[in-house]
């Protein structure tokens, strides 16, 4: 199958929706499918070879913070052009709503339309706001998916109609395969994430950390990320600030083995994830799971059942559930094994299988149309429809 | 001499925004139809791969029974009937694929790993499909409610679009995914 995957943000920067379509183009690619990624890249960012540039990507302050995107009459001119040159059998969109690529990309496209959408955060509701304006353009869109069920209502509720729920992909084995390290094993906590964002939840972390501390007297905290170290202790009283350990920016493999390492992952996050990707890693990992009770957490760890959830932004909550957790290893062994069971809907290679459905049967519809349209349709509506196709 | 001038440029305005609309709503159809096509593909599928299930001999006689009535049922159903007998396919597939030792015992059989696949497929597409189906339905209906669209009869001839409703639920043991 020909598929053409539109990524709004700038390959240039790396982010969650970009790792998401790079693992997609690669797994159907490693299944025999023939696959063209559009993206906004610089001219000298070195792309893979699947990755066509629609040119240089613009700073604009879109839902929330600073997102490099691509638009106007240059770049609408490149995605006619990859849409001509493509001549896929389904067109996949990221990101739709977005003012960039994906928009652009409805516009243009004829056929089978697969969408994806990402986001489902209050912020992204002034976006949803705009429909009406966009309808025209979205209308054309044959199969919308969500990423969580969460997400999907967030749809639902602002566009009406439906989408199906496909989560997004995880490579289970590279993380359960990761080997740990001994440094970073011995009644250790793990944070992931940026360090100077408050939304991450490293704060109510901090503020659970001295009763943790207390109680636990050989635990320690290890946090990989970016973000301002000394700020991010200040709350933290002197003689527990070195059991705190600053990772900095960790690769890949560093970070599958500190999964691998840890004795409870946590996840304090506060709002605005429509998914949590990073539990799935952590439970992929064999990590036992703390998690704040986010709607989507909740819905990756399975109500509860494959990971501990505590009441989101209660840093005693946090605290009661840790020592709870770091003191009784037979909960700790349960959770990873359900964890570990509970992740294989999440691997690639399920995820994957069920895109693939989904552009099978979007393309399977379009071409039972094709092949009725020639005998049965008469009139003004088939001659109209014979005008747009050659247009 | 102007005011002529302007008017019917009004016009000319009117009529490329009205064009415009109606190459929208045509769209729409055309949509309507490709996912009422694929739903009914989905639903053929299933109802094929059940019925062969069901006279296999893998099931025991009174699983075969109700598989075979409820997918022959569904093959053969008017249209006006389609929702009621698809929906009871799916009670069908719940009620016999309710455990994993079932679907595990016909993994086990000759061919069974394919037909379980199979089926195992169809089940999780057939919602899939009617969402998609319905989500069209939708978009459809909305715009053909609007006044433009009623006052200048721009959908012609085409039937008001229903949605497709049915019970689709898939059985646990065929399907342990989230959502959907």
């Amino acid at each position: 199958m020909k598929v053409g995957i539109v990524c709004p943000y700038s390959w240039d920067v790396p982010g969650g929706v970009q790792f998401h379509i790079r693992d997609l183009a690669e797994h159907l690619i490693g299944l025999g499918h023939e696959v063209s990624v559009l993206a906004p890249a610089d001219d000298d960012t070195p792309l893979p070879p699947y990755v066509v540039s629609a040119g240089r990507a613009v700073p604009v302050p879109y839902n929330g913070s600073v997102a490099r995107l691509s638009f106007g009459f240059l770049s609408a001119a490149r995605v006619r052009k990859w849409l001509h040159d493509g001549a896929f059998d389904v067109v996949h969109i990221h990101e739709p709503a977005a003012p960039s690529l994906g928009l652009l990309t409805c516009w243009a496209a004829q056929g089978p339309i697969v969408a994806t959408f990402h986001t489902s955060t209050a912020r992204s509701r002034v976006m949803l706001a705009a429909y009406p304006i966009l309808q025209p353009a979205l209308e054309k869109i044959s199969a919308r998916i969500a990423v969580s069920e969460y997400a999907r209502r967030t749809l639902v509720e602002h566009l009406g109609g439906d989408a199906v729920t496909i989560p997004n992909g995880v490579d289970v084995d590279f993380f359960a395969k990761a080997e740990p390290k001994e440094e970073w094993q011995g009644e250790t906590l793990g944070f992931i994430g940026r360090i100077d964002e408050p939304r991450k939840g490293l704060p109510v972390l901090m503020r659970a950390l001295p009763r943790i501390f207390a109680e636990r007297p050989g635990a320690r905290l290890l946090v990989a990320g970016r973000g301002d170290e000394k700020e991010a202790v200040a709350s933290l009283p002197e003689e527990l600030r070195s059991r705190v350990e600053f990772l900095g920016m960790v690769s890949d493999e560093d970070k599958a083995r500190l999964l691998r390492s840890v004795d409870v992952y946590v996840a304090p996050n506060t709002g605005g994830e429509s998914f949590g990707i990073i539990l799935v890693e952590a439970m992929s990992a064999g990590a036992p799971v703390l998690a704040s009770d986010l709607d989507a957490f909740a819905q990756v760890l399975d109500q509860g059942a494959a990971g501990d959830l505590f009441a989101n932004e209660d840093a005693d909550a946090l605290a009661d559930a840790a020592v709870r957790l770091l003191g009784d290893a037979s909960r700790r062994a349960g959770l990873s094994e359900r964890g570990t069971a509970h992740v294989r809907r999440f691997d690639w290679s399920t995820v994957a299988a069920d895109i693939l459905a989904v552009y099978e049967t979007v393309t399977d519809g379009a071409n039972a149309v094709a092949a009725e349209d020639v005998g049965e349709r008469s009139g003004l509506r088939a001659r109209a429809r014979a005008r747009m196709g050659r247009e | 001499m102007t005011t002529l001038i302007w008017i019917v440029v009004g016009l000319f305005a009117i009529g490329l925004y009205l064009s415009w609309t109606a190459g929208r709503l045509d769209r729409l159809h055309a949509r309507i139809d490709a996912s009422r096509a694929a739903l009914d593909a989905q639903l053929l599928r299933r109802a094929s791969v059940a019925q062969e299930l069901a006279t296999s001999g893998v099931l025991d006689p009174a699983s075969s029974i109700v598989l075979y009535q409820a997918a022959h049922e569904a093959r053969q159903a008017e249209e006006e009937q389609r929702e009621v007998a698809e929906s009871e396919l799916s009670q069908a597939l719940r009620a016999v694929f309710g455990e994993q030792e079932q679907v595990e015992a016909v993994k086990l059989a000759p061919g069974g790993e394919e037909a379980a696949g199979e089926l195992a497929a169809a089940v999780r597409r057939v919602p899939m499909a009617r969402r998609f189906h319905n989500d069209s339905v939708r978009a459809a209906r909305a715009l053909r409610r609007h006044r433009k669209v009623r006052w200048f009869r721009l959908a012609g001839h085409a039937p008001f679009p229903m949605a497709f409703e049915m019970d689709d639920e898939a059985p646990v043991a065929l399907a342990d995914r989230p959502g959907t």
